[in-house]
């Protein structure tokens, strides 16, 4: 009985193609909102996807995917992830469907953090996927270490850094840069994130959080540069309400900019 | 004694005193200092600096403490990139940007802005405990408390630290948005499990007037009803809002005092009104 349990833990990310950190320095440049906007550009490729949310303390990725609080099943092989659509092509896992209250307050400390985020990488039933994603909070401290040594097994395909354009941002990414250098995990590009806002009154573009950081960051660091997203409130207002972007605004410039960073991102993946 | 506050404990030392803030006289003092902490999933960092830089046009001084391990800004905000923390009999001294307003923060103690903290969580704990005791922090009206976003080891360590001393309240910050606001309660309800009083919350990137045609675009929209909504459910005071300004990013990256720069930005005078409400009602802090 321990032998199968033991083979099935390992099987649980046996047939997961691709693993991608989302990383940033900072909080709120917006790392939950790019891994599902790059999850659900992944899904329109065609691709099976996972999102592993370990952002303990504040958990967005059920709102922004509009899975409400499902309840999370057990089967042989650990834990079924709640599927984000009838087709599953989108697994997903986090806290915010093990909270009875949505307000409720995840006070813990490392430890219980660790063992937590232990338990989503091995035990989540994830099947097959093409890519899994996980999603992280700002900083470089117990929960990040508690993936990678998860992940220790399997491989990593690297990480995606996200920035706003501010070097009060872009400052705390060549941290997380510093981060991923010490623990061998591949830089697989930076995104800047909130890069520019076009007035939809008059179509000035205003720089309200500076410009350039990204891309300067990249060249500085010799990291690849994926791609900026504008600020659209659009996107805000979908995410608000779980709605799916990319499918509601197919024509917008921030479909575009979104759409070439997955397709840069699948392509440093399956070379 | 001059400058005892109306509404001290009996036998306060003055605010000016020596042992402002250390004697035992000082347990729950409403002028002894202000924790602010925030669910920062907001990426402008600099509330805590200009609260701190507002509050000194009304106190004697103000010290700023960053506890953000992995992720220090205050140094490069407050223009104090490249200062190191010096050490004496008395302690660590903190940086100063005035006579008056005294830093510290583990971005002082890093040789290169590309080190990592790369830090579990007993170790940040001990950063912090450092900082709160071994920092020189002389004559102080308040202390503000910069915290990372979430309700980790950060929080409940500044907490149980400073239980002794007495925390005057906490301040939270969001944007309009409920994916910001979603988190903004669980810091609300990790404020009232440890007993912290609400000072108050205040909305930040409240919406854009655009430069040229001065139309106002609300980028994070608040389809929740925005902070507003979320302080009537909660009965919490709001304590303003402040609406983006691309100046403010471009002050942080330089190390500017915004206020100073552009003091006529309607997020300047959003800044001064929250300051000055805030700092002549310490007592009205919610406790539900």
């Amino acid at each position: 009985m321990q032998q199968n349990k033991r083979k099935l833990n390992k099987g649980n990310l046996h047939q997961v193609k691709h693993v991608v950190l989302v990383l940033s320095g900072k909080g709120g440049v917006g790392k939950s909102t790019i891994t599902t906007e790059l999850a659900l550009a992944l899904i329109h490729a065609g691709k099976k996807v996972g999102i592993l949310d370990v952002d303990l303390c504040g958990p967005s990725i059920p709102r922004m995917l509009r899975v409400g609080k499902p309840e999370v099943h057990q089967c042989d092989a650990g834990w079924v992830p709640v599927y984000a659509d009838p087709q599953q092509q989108l697994a997903i896992m986090s806290i915010g469907f093990l909270l009875e209250d949505s307000d409720e307050a995840v006070i813990w400390r490392g430890p219980k953090k660790t063992a937590l985020i232990g338990q989503f990488v091995s035990d989540v039933a994830w099947g097959e996927l093409d890519v899994l994603l996980v999603d992280t909070p700002p900083g470089t401290s117990d929960e990040h270490l508690a993936v990678l040594e998860n992940l220790r097994k399997h491989r990593v395909d690297g990480a995606v850094l996200v920035t706003t354009p501010q070097a009060v941002s872009t400052g705390d990414v060549r941290r997380e840069i510093t981060f991923c250098k010490k623990t061998a995990v591949k830089i697989l590009g930076i995104v800047e994130n909130m890069s520019g806002f076009v007035c939809p009154h008059c179509s000035e573009c205003s720089n309200i959080f500076s410009k350039g950081g990204g891309e300067e960051l990249a060249k500085l660091t010799g990291s690849v540069f994926l791609g900026s997203v504008p600020l659209d409130p659009l996107l805000a207002a979908s995410l608000e309400e779980g709605q799916d972007f990319l499918q509601a605004f197919p024509d917008s410039s921030t479909y575009t900019a979104i759409s070439q960073i997955a397709n840069t991102l699948l392509s440093s993946l399956d070379a | 004694m001059a400058d005892v506050p109306s509404d001290a404990p009996e036998h306060c030392p003055g605010t000016s005193s020596d042992q402002a803030g250390k004697s035992s006289a000082c347990q729950g003092c409403p002028n002894q200092n202000i924790c602010a902490s925030g669910a920062a999933k907001a990426p402008d960092p600099g509330i805590h600096a200009y609260i701190s830089i507002w509050l000194l046009k009304l106190v004697s001084s103000v010290a700023l403490l960053d506890v953000d391990i992995c992720g220090p800004s205050i140094p490069k905000i407050m223009g104090l990139e490249g200062e190191q923390v010096h050490q004496s009999g008395s302690g660590w001294s903190p940086v100063y940007v005035e006579d008056n307003l005294a830093v510290m923060s583990i971005g002082f103690l890093l040789s290169s802005p590309d080190d990592a903290v790369i830090w579990r969580g007993p170790k940040k704990n001990g950063m912090i405990k450092q900082f709160l005791r071994d920092v020189d922090w002389g004559e102080v009206d308040y202390l503000i408390v910069d915290t990372p976003p979430g309700t980790s080891d950060e929080h409940l360590s500044i907490v149980q630290y400073l239980s002794g001393a007495g925390i005057d309240g906490a301040v939270i910050i969001t944007t309009p948005q409920e994916v910001s606001l979603q988190d903004v309660r669980k810091e609300i309800r990790f404020c009232k499990k440890v007993k912290i009083p609400i000072i108050g919350v205040i909305e930040n990137m409240s919406g854009f007037v655009c430069p040229k045609c001065k139309n106002t675009s609300q980028i994070f929209p608040p389809t929740t009803g925005g902070a507003q909504r979320m302080c009537e459910e909660l009965n919490l005071p709001l304590l303003g809002s402040v609406p983006l300004d691309p100046r403010i990013g471009r002050s942080c990256d330089e190390g500017k005092s915004f206020l100073t720069e552009v003091p006529d930005s309607p997020a300047a005078v959003a800044y001064q009104n929250i300051v000055q409400s805030k700092s002549s009602k310490p007592q009205q802090a919610s406790l539900y």
